[in-house]
């Protein structure tokens, strides 16, 4: 993976960037889901934030309600059977809960936009990409339809889609896996969003094109100072973008932390395990380490910590405590700035 | 594309003379006299059933015969009825219009309704409207069409006299109810497959992607979601158009049209061999025309299937 600058050292604020703290501000976030199993808690209580230019990333397994949290920040959230039962959502200090449908609906794509994990079935297999690149504008700023095919054709151009001008009438089987994610990527800069949520935009890719995917998108991040959230579960990919992290389990995060620190000092037993079972050069012929068991069934999670069945240092009081989301400090009671674990043993972790 | 339509158009070729073929062996296998048909209980007198036999060449082998059968469809000439002395052209042209007029109310009135009531109950799957379509279409799929023609006839039309309850003379409203009859079989199918495939798009991914991009609901349903709904649709509706003109005996029967699917049980039914290939014969084209549009309209609807 190539190495990507950093965008946070340049805070050029945006037009219309009135409000005071960070650009999205999500707190104490709780989704569940009912079924007819049960409700499924599938985001229990998740607190971030992100500045514009910065990226967050999200690290966690399937099911520990990374997507659910990016659509009930979209407002995509299929409800029923998905609902949010409690949190708030601040977006340029507006609580996005309690906007009217309509509202929310204009911000979507416009100033909050997401791109998805599998290009080719996240784009309509039977509408032209110009002519979903081209609905932005349309939607958005009323342009015509020719109008919206130049822009179609000048995003495309954007994201280095070669022959764009020819290929702008060609149907997304008609592209190649990194070229279709280029275009979900340039419906998603259409119009200049203050926030980009991609959630495992590579994870369909081949790593050369993952590189190649992650460049451009860092770049563009970059030219526009926008805020991006990375949804992903690979190790790689967030080290090489993110400025920090935050790890979900169960729902919940269970660490944060600036991006560096936590690959030299995990303050809980799940990151540690995550980043032990990465392949390294260095221990080739050895077996890799696995964290044991399986992620947690939502409609039943484990009491006390949701990791303790499966956690190497789990003692009475994980199993009976949820451990709050605490600052970790130094040995010596120093701060250490953003960082965050939610275990009962997080001195031992991380200073043991 | 163009190619594919002409490569379409020249299967047509063979698959005409087979079936005209066909049918043509069979009706002349049917047995009985069309001949004594014309006399009813009286003789034959031996000169005139000489004349007729050798004027229709009935004692020729049966492919000289088709021969002369087949030259004449070729310069339009079907023939002669038997039964009518009258050329078959001009009772086609008689049924047809019939015809058209009845599967044209009940094409519109399943391609509208059917599909308006499919997209609402696959749109709110478990709602009222959703059991609503799912009880009625399972009615009327259930109950047999002479029930439906005959009930609709004696309420619709005698009781409440909403509607004309036979024949022609009352202009385009005569065609109104065999029309909503005929087409109720076809639109209770088309609700259900409009329905279960809105159901399943709304789960699609680039469903999700359209909502993500802030699209308002109506151009989420009316351009993401029907697009690729309506291809099962078309399929249904390219079969059906064949069924709704050949196959309306029972419709046309009971409310005294005089159309193809009447002509032609009145020519069965009087082993009028001539004028039976001649409507079949038109049916087949019929059908193999509606297949190739909605093949072509495939292609239309979605840009995965490229014809080459």
């Amino acid at each position: 993976m190539t190495t990507i600058d950093k965008t946070a050292s340049v805070p050029a604020p945006r037009d219309g960037a009135t409000h005071d703290g960070p650009l999205l501000d999500v707190r104490d976030l709780h989704v569940e889901f009912r079924t007819r199993e049960g409700v499924a808690k599938a985001v229990n209580g998740v607190s971030y934030s992100v500045n514009a230019g910065e990226t967050l990333a999200v690290l966690g397994e399937s099911g520990s309600g990374k997507s659910v949290t990016a659509q009930a920040i979209m407002g995509i959230l299929d409800t029923p059977p998905g609902f949010v039962t409690k949190g708030e959502i601040v977006f340029r200090g507006q609580d996005m809960l309690k906007m009217s449908e309509e509202e929310h609906r204009k911000v979507r794509g416009s100033k909050i936009a997401m791109i998805f994990q599998d290009a080719l079935s996240s784009l309509n297999p039977v509408l032209s990409v110009g002519y979903q690149l081209g609905e932005m504008f349309r939607v958005h700023q009323g342009l015509s339809k020719k109008e919206a095919k130049v822009k179609a054709i000048e995003l495309m151009d954007r994201v280095k889609i070669p022959a764009a001008a020819a290929r702008v009438n060609d149907y997304p089987h008609q592209f190649s896996g990194g070229m279709r994610q280029r275009i979900m990527i340039a419906m998603a800069l259409a119009l200049e969003p203050d926030l980009i949520i991609a959630d495992e935009p590579t994870t369909a890719l081949d790593v050369t094109v993952q590189a190649q995917v992650m460049d451009l998108l860092a770049e563009l991040q970059r030219e526009y100072n926008m805020g991006l959230i990375l949804i992903t579960h690979d190790l790689g990919v967030v080290a090489d973008v993110a400025d920090k992290i935050a790890v979900m389990y169960a729902g919940r995060i269970v660490e944060q932390a600036p991006v560096h620190e936590i690959y030299k000092r995990p303050a809980h037993p799940y990151t540690k395990g995550l980043l032990a079972s990465i392949p390294r050069l260095d221990q080739k012929g050895q077996e890799l380490y696995a964290i044991k068991g399986l992620p947690p069934n939502l409609l039943k999670i484990p009491s006390g910590c949701a990791f303790n069945p499966r956690c190497p240092k789990a003692d009475d009081v994980c199993r009976t405590d949820v451990p709050a989301l605490v600052p970790v400090t130094e040995q010596d009671g120093t701060d250490l700035p953003g960082r965050g674990s939610a275990c009962h043993f997080w001195k031992e972790t991380i200073h043991g | 594309m163009g190619r594919f339509v002409i490569r379409r158009i020249l299967q047509m070729v063979p698959v005409f003379i087979g079936t005209t073929l066909i049918v043509y062996f069979l009706v002349t296998q049917m047995g009985g006299d069309p001949i004594q048909n014309l006399y009813g209980e009286k003789p034959v007198p031996d000169n005139i059933r000489a004349t007729l036999t050798a004027q229709y060449h009935l004692d020729d082998p049966f492919f000289v015969r088709y021969w002369y059968y087949f030259t004449g469809l070729l310069q339009g000439d079907f023939g002669e009825s038997i039964n009518q002395g009258r050329p078959i052209v001009e009772l086609l042209a008689e049924a047809w219009p019939e015809t058209l007029k009845v599967a044209g109310v009940a094409f519109t009135f399943e391609l509208i309704i059917g599909v308006i009531a499919g997209v609402l109950a696959g749109m709110r799957r478990g709602s009222f409207i959703d059991n609503l379509v799912l009880v009625s279409t399972l009615f009327v799929i259930a109950v047999p069409i002479f029930v439906l023609g005959n009930v609709s006839q004696t309420f619709l039309g005698q009781e409440w006299g909403l509607f004309p309850v036979s024949s022609t003379d009352d202009g385009f409203i005569s065609y109104v109810l065999p029309g909503l009859v005929l087409g109720s079989v076809s639109l209770a199918y088309i609700a259900r497959l409009a329905r279960a495939s809105v159901a399943e798009n709304l789960r699609a991914d680039y469903i999700r992607t359209a909502k993500a991009k802030g699209l308002p609901k109506s151009r989420v349903i009316g351009i993401h979601v029907l697009r690729n709904s309506l291809i099962p649709v078309v399929t249904y509706l390219g079969a059906d158009l064949g069924s709704l003109m050949g196959g309306a005996i029972v419709t046309e029967g009971i409310f005294n049209i005089p159309g193809v699917g009447y002509q032609l049980f009145t020519s069965l039914n009087v082993e009028d061999g001539p004028a039976v290939v001649g409507f079949v014969s038109l049916l087949v084209l019929v059908y193999l025309i509606s297949a190739l549009v909605v093949d072509m309209l495939y292609a239309v609807l979605d840009p995965r299937i490229r014809y080459e």
